[in-house]
Formats: structure tokens, sequence, C-alpha cells
């Protein structure tokens, strides 16, 4: 991660603040910073978006491609992830340098959506065993302010949730052989359900309380975090702790019940801004980064 | 060729373009607030990110210091999801090396290195979406955001790409344009002085046209440095708007 120095002092004024519910921004143990999701913001994609998450710059592209079903799934269509750490956030990712972050996220996001409740993978079949579509998901990280793998997970949900597949018919003849048909119409697609797709909550242990989203400096402080997926419903898919100290058993399950209550509500916001969006249709203003 | 025309009879290219004309640029300096320096542009529909880093010390090997000047490092990245097929890596293979051995080749030329002995100078260009001219964009791109990080530069720096078709010049070509396969020119310019930091061309082309192309190439670059220009004067007009001047 892009490291920030802090002094003892600094330290010390952060843990004590959080003992007491105010952090230096301002929020509770239990706030969000202001979140800004865009859709749509790479046009040669099946779907993408960009989240904003205080400095924490993500942008999500989705292609679909046509590939051939796993050998064990066969009427199943499914996901690819990676994770690109760009120099930009931070001139140790030059290079091989980002690399390490890049892999260890993307095998968490492999292991959240490693569940049949997630994506709907039937839908992404075309004809089993031969043609099915594959979702490249890539996630490019622009800028380090802190608690990646939220901001990750809210785009990888917005960007599922603007994926536009276009509708392929199997044409099948007599000699058996199958043809792909695309549709036409350009606006002819389907769409997938993301109310299933999980979000992860990051809960930092910072002293003896627990803090969501926490900053750089927030992060420099605390030894433990745990990191939570959620879906919209409360349910947990995935759970694994991160850091060098060590954690007792009641605390994480304390900070289980906080990841379950926080995360509802921000699948809650998510959804209604992502459909308040989509609401203001083609004619929207797109933004992007010019804004 | 059959099909695609690239030039019509009434002088029009594929996208409704006379052959001198430029796709719409917008740019916007000061794109992240952790970076030194950071700018986004937007020529069509090619989107390139540059953040620059620096003067800092340099990273690594002390020995890779120069008692004289600053070390400019660059580095190309063109996302995964930013050509029409799926990419498998974003940097590291031959032709984002050698881009960024080309942007680090026109920097060099244009920031006044000598300012800043023994320390780095980092400009690391992202590419978004790429619809040809992506060098000319990362270099226009990476202009802007070495002025935003203050860095003294001789002047702006600013390019563009040149084809050549049916005995017309066409300047500023798109990815379809560029995959047929006609001469390119890449053009680096430093428009005050006129001098050229980078110059680069593709395919055959006879010498006798040679002036025709580069005439276009650099009547584009000039046109690119009056808006670049204009994105400069209204950020600076804001931030001293902010700063209560």
């Amino acid at each position: 991660m892009a490291s920030v120095s802090l002094s003892e002092a600094e330290k010390v004024y952060i843990v004590h603040g959080v003992q007491e519910d105010l952090r230096v921004d301002g929020r509770g143990c239990e706030d969000y910073r202001c979140v800004e999701v865009e859709t749509d913001v790479v046009s040669n994609t099946s779907g993408s978006a960009r989240v904003k998450l205080g400095h924490t710059d993500i942008l999500v592209g989705v292609k679909a491609e046509m590939g051939t079903p796993k050998l064990e799934k066969p009427d199943e269509g499914y996901l690819e992830f990676f994770v690109d750490c760009s120099a930009n956030a931070t001139p140790e990712f030059e290079g091989r340098g980002g690399d390490d972050l890049g892999t260890e996220i993307a095998n968490t996001l492999y292991r959240i959506f490693n569940n049949k409740s997630s994506v709907d993978l039937q839908s992404l079949c075309i004809s089993p065993r031969e043609h099915c579509w594959v979702l490249y998901v890539d996630v490019l990280l622009l800028e380090c302010g802190g608690n990646l793998f939220d901001a990750i997970s809210i785009a990888v949900k917005a960007a599922l949730f603007n994926t536009r597949i276009p509708r392929v018919r199997v044409l099948e003849d007599e000699e058996g052989s199958k043809d792909i048909e695309l549709s036409d119409d350009p606006y002819d697609c389907i769409r997938l359900s993301v109310e299933n797709v999980p979000c992860i909550v990051t809960l930092c242990k910072i002293g003896c309380r627990h803090v969501v989203d926490a900053t750089l400096q927030e992060e420099a402080c605390c030894l433990a975090s745990v990191l939570v997926s959620v879906t919209s419903q409360g349910v947990v898919t995935c759970m694994r702790k991160v850091g060098k100290g060590s954690l007792d058993p009641e605390s994480i399950f304390e900070m289980m019940e906080t990841s379950k209550r926080v995360g509802k509500v921000l699948h809650a916001s998510l959804h209604s801004i992502l459909h308040k969006e989509e609401s203001l249709g083609p004619k929207r203003q797109k933004v992007g980064f010019l804004g | 060729m059959a099909g695609l025309e690239l030039l019509s009879d009434q002088g029009y290219r594929v996208d409704g373009r006379r052959a001198g004309e430029l796709r719409k640029i917008q740019a916007r300096m000061g794109v992240f607030s952790q970076a030194d320096g950071s700018a986004y542009i937007e020529q069509g529909n090619t989107k390139a990110l540059a953040v620059v880093y620096g003067p800092h010390e340099i990273r690594g090997s002390r020995s890779r210091a120069l008692p004289d000047r600053a070390l400019v490092n660059c580095q190309y990245s063109s996302a995964t999801f930013s050509t029409g097929e799926h990419k498998r890596r974003p940097h590291g293979d031959r032709k984002s090396c050698e881009m960024g051995l080309q942007l680090r080749q026109t920097f060099e030329a244009a920031i006044l290195t000598q300012l800043h002995p023994r320390s780095q100078i980092d400009i690391y260009v992202q590419v978004l979406q790429a619809d040809g001219g992506t060098y000319a964009a990362c270099v226009n791109a990476a202009t802007l955001a070495v002025l935003d990080a203050g860095i003294p530069m001789r002047d702006f720096v600013c390019a563009c790409s040149a084809g050549f078709v049916d005995g017309t010049a066409l300047a500023d070509l798109s990815h379809v344009e560029e995959a047929a396969g006609g001469p390119q020119l890449a053009l680096a310019l430093l428009p005050a002085s006129g001098q050229i930091a980078l110059l680069e061309m593709d395919a055959r082309l006879h010498e006798d046209h040679l002036e025709r192309v580069l005439e276009a190439a650099a009547r584009a670059a000039r046109d690119v440095h009056t808006l670049l220009d204009r994105v400069v004067r209204q950020h600076v007009r804001e931030a001293s708007v902010l700063l209560g001047d």
C-alpha cells in the first residue's frame, strides 16, 4: 500500500480520538467518507464505473468476450478479475512493484464471487460445453487514499450493473453445425442482476474500537483489520483477517455485526444512486475525469 | 481499398472531419490531489491520464544519479480495457517500453533538467481508451501534468499524428485510419521556437510528400498548443480565485 509516515504524537492523537468516537475529519466510527460513483465512463467496454472515495480513485472496466466454458462447469459462464495497481497512485508501483498488491486484491475478489448466488452465471451460457460469455473485470487503481477493498468492491458492483451483454442466438442447421448470430439492434442486450453481488466492508481495529473506511493515516495506526464481504440482505459470503496484529474472538464477532449493519446501509444507498443515475437516461451529461 | 473509404470525393473523412481538422479536445489539470502534478485529456475517443511525481530523490540505486541534471523517468501503460480486444498486461510489453523511451526522449528535450541535479522526475501516463493518436494524447497530457507540478519547461510540448491518403495529408488520425496501413507520422513540437522534439514515421512514404505531411502535423500541433494554453490559463485563473487573489 502507499505508505504515509506518521509521528508517534499523531498516532496517539488518532487513537485517542477514535476511543471517543471522533475521528480526525469529524466522522464517527461507522461513517463512510463521501462516495462519488459514475458509470459508463469508458465507452468501448461492455460496462464501466468510476468510484471516488475520499482520495481513493478506482476505475473498473468490464469486457464481455465469447469463450469456452470451464470443464467442471459446462453450463455456466465465468468472471475473470485483474487488478492493476498503476504507478499513478504511488511511484512504488512502477514496473512490477504493484503486482503483489494487485494479485492480493484479485484473489480476494475471486473468493467473494466464488459462490452460487453472487452472479447468475447460467445466464452467461450460450450453448453448454461450447460457448459462453466470459466477463473480464479489470480494476485500475488510480489513487490510493486508504480503504482500497471497499472502493474496489463498490466499483465492481457498479460496473456489473452497467454491463450490457449483446443478445445472441444459436442457429443450428441440418448437418448439426452451430452458428452464432448477433442481434442487429445494438441496444438489444442482457443485463446482469446485481442484487446479490456483495460489497466488502473493511473494519480496522484502532485501540479497543474499530472503524469503518479508514484513511491512510488511520491504517498506519491500526494493527489488524477484518475484511467482511456482505450482500444487501446482510449475508456474509467471505471473511478475512489481515494485518500484523492479533484479534481476540469477541472483537471479531463485534466487527462482524458492525459490518452487517454498515453493509446493508451501503448497499441500500448504492442501489438508489445507481437506479437514479440510470433513470436520467442516455441524455445524462457524462462528467468522467473532466468534472 | 475495398469497403471503407478514408477520404471521400467531397473531402470528408470517415468520421466527417476535413483533412486538416483535429478531433474535439477537452482537458483538465489537477485531477488527483496526492500527486505532484496530474492532467487528463480527451482527444475524440482517446482518453489519457498523466501523473507527475517530482523532482524528488533518486529511488533505487544512487549510482544512476546524474551530477548536473535531473533524471526523467517515464512509464507508458494502457489499461486492459482500453483497446477493442481485451489486453493481457497493461505494461511491460515491448510497445509500452518503446513508448516510455519515446516519452522520455521528448521530455528530456523540454524540461529544464539543469535546475534539478541529482534528482528524479517521474512521468506516468495511463491510456484509458485508445482510438488512435495515443502517443500524441500522452504527450499532451504529460505536458499539462508537468506544468501542474510546477516543473520548469522550455516550452509546451504539443504532439499530433498525421497520415497521407490519396495525395492529401490528414491530421490527427483515428484508430480506423491508423489500422488502414497507410503512412503515419508522429510529431512532437515545441511551438514557440518550432523545434521538433520527436519525429517518427511508419510505412512507406515518397520523400516528395514528406514536407506536406510534416507541415500538416506541425499546423495541427500548433492548434493543439492554442487549446492547451487556454486550459492552463483557465486553471491558473481558477486557482488564483480560490487563493483569494
